[in-house]
């Protein structure tokens, strides 16, 4: 065998091998999506019956509550960014980091200033290397969040939104994540998260649309509910939006592997050809040798029968 | 007037149990609250404890509820829970274990749920 012969080969091999990687990457990424989905799902009555009685609370009752008050001139605003653990998801983790950094870039112009919170290795990898200052960072979980990680990753926020500003604490909270839109489709979203614009929140629950929401009695008062009500609110926003990040992560990977895939079977395709041509052209030149050695035989013995 | 109240009872990331119902017993944080059909539009904090579910087949279902939420509006109650378990979804063993563990340990939040857990098992039976 030549040795472009060999060298194209050796090629073909290493890419097929590659080629299986990817495609069990793939496959298992495809499950995981499914499962992503459901969890989104299944989640989706607390947060739809949470964000009811958080509405109800906003309209029912007078209560002035600090998380429903906008502060008149919001000078420190928590940002908390949700990114995932491991790579190998195409711009999964950058599209996420960009929305996070456009926010923060506004956030800024409007003279607040930014705390940022961070979930997930890739995007605190990011940060550090810029040296960025994070307040908080979380990691572990993203692949398959539970409602306590939400929890783990909600305290510190709802701590600092509960505190005074001039003692370190935030005026508004706002998530950027990675919304599951379809299988295809999925978007960096950045949104404020507290206070709560309480159209919005009704608008949200498309249930309650063309509802008057009854007149409510609150036990003990509208204070305490709002105050049990509002740190539960967040806790299942975040928990949200980790499964909708995990899920759209999956995705993202599933189409990362796939193209992969693709592009490895398309130059196994190429490489074959190359080789296909190097070992035809070889035959030819064989041939050609021993056709052109055989004639110069006969001439010699043609010559030597004279 | 509808004799019958509609209850979900939802924890985070499921729906624990849902169906029609004539009486539910919640504990608030200002004491154990009775809900039965046509009662007044009701937003309430709860404790941990256990919930009693009357279900219109004369069945009764018991869980253990980790803080949360009661709201009632229209015949439709909603029991909002971060944990939720119904008394025949609990190990016995495991919950018992649990006890005697957060007991040993001092761990007060703890050995009370694990507590709740116990009681609502007791109570289903």
């Amino acid at each position: 065998m030549g040795a472009q012969l060999r060298v194209y080969k050796r090629r073909i091999r290493s890419v097929t091998a590659t080629k299986k990687i990817t495609k069990a990457m793939e496959m298992i990424a495809a499950s995981r999506v499914v499962k992503a989905q459901r969890k989104v799902r299944s989640s989706t009555p607390y947060a739809e019956e949470l964000t009811r009685a958080v509405t109800a609370v906003g309209t029912g009752s007078d209560a002035k509550h600090p998380l429903t008050t906008e502060a008149e001139n919001p000078t420190r605003v928590a940002v908390l960014l949700l990114t995932s653990d491991r790579g190998l998801a195409g711009a999964f983790n950058a599209n996420a980091i960009k929305a996070a950094e456009q926010l923060t870039e506004r956030l800024e112009r409007e003279g607040k200033e930014v705390d940022t919170y961070i979930v997930g290795r890739r995007g605190l990898a990011h940060y550090n290397f810029r040296e960025r200052a994070v307040a908080e960072s979380f990691a572990g979980f993203t692949d398959e969040p539970t409602y306590a990680d939400a929890k783990k990753v909600a305290a510190p926020l709802i701590e600092a939104i509960e505190k005074e500003t001039a003692d370190g604490g935030v005026d508004e909270l706002h998530i950027v994540y990675t919304e599951f839109v379809s299988m295809m489709t999925q978007s960096a979203i950045g949104s404020r998260m507290l206070p709560l614009r309480l159209e919005e929140v009704a608008e949200e629950t498309s249930s309650t649309k063309d509802e008057v929401l009854p007149l409510y009695d609150f036990e003990p008062s509208a204070e305490d509910v709002l105050d049990a009500l509002l740190p539960r609110y967040v806790e299942s926003r975040v928990y949200n939006a980790l499964l909708q990040s995990a899920a759209s992560k999956h995705a993202a990977t599933r189409r990362a592997m796939k193209s992969a895939t693709d592009n490895a079977g398309e130059l196994i395709n190429t490489l074959s050809r190359l080789a296909n041509a190097a070992r035809q052209a070889e035959i030819t030149q064989e041939i050609s040798e021993i056709v052109g050695g055989a004639g110069a035989l006969a001439d010699a013995n043609a010559g030597s029968d004279n | 007037m509808a004799a019958e109240l509609h209850v979900a009872l939802v924890a985070a990331d499921r729906e624990v149990w849902s169906g029609e119902a004539t009486l539910v017993v919640a504990r608030t944080t200002s004491g154990d609250i009775g809900v039965m059909p046509g009662h007044q539009p009701l937003l309430g904090v709860l404790e941990s404890g256990p919930v009693t579910i009357r279900t219109s087949e004369g069945g009764t279902v018991v869980a253990a509820v980790h803080g949360g939420f009661i709201s009632f509006a229209d015949d439709k109650l909603s029991l909002l829970a971060e944990v939720a378990e119904l008394s025949d979804e609990i190990d016995v063993q495991r919950a018992e274990r649990a006890r005697e563990r957060a007991k040993s340990e001092d761990d007060t939040p703890a050995e009370r749920r694990a507590d709740v857990r116990l009681r609502a098992v007791t109570t289903g039976r």
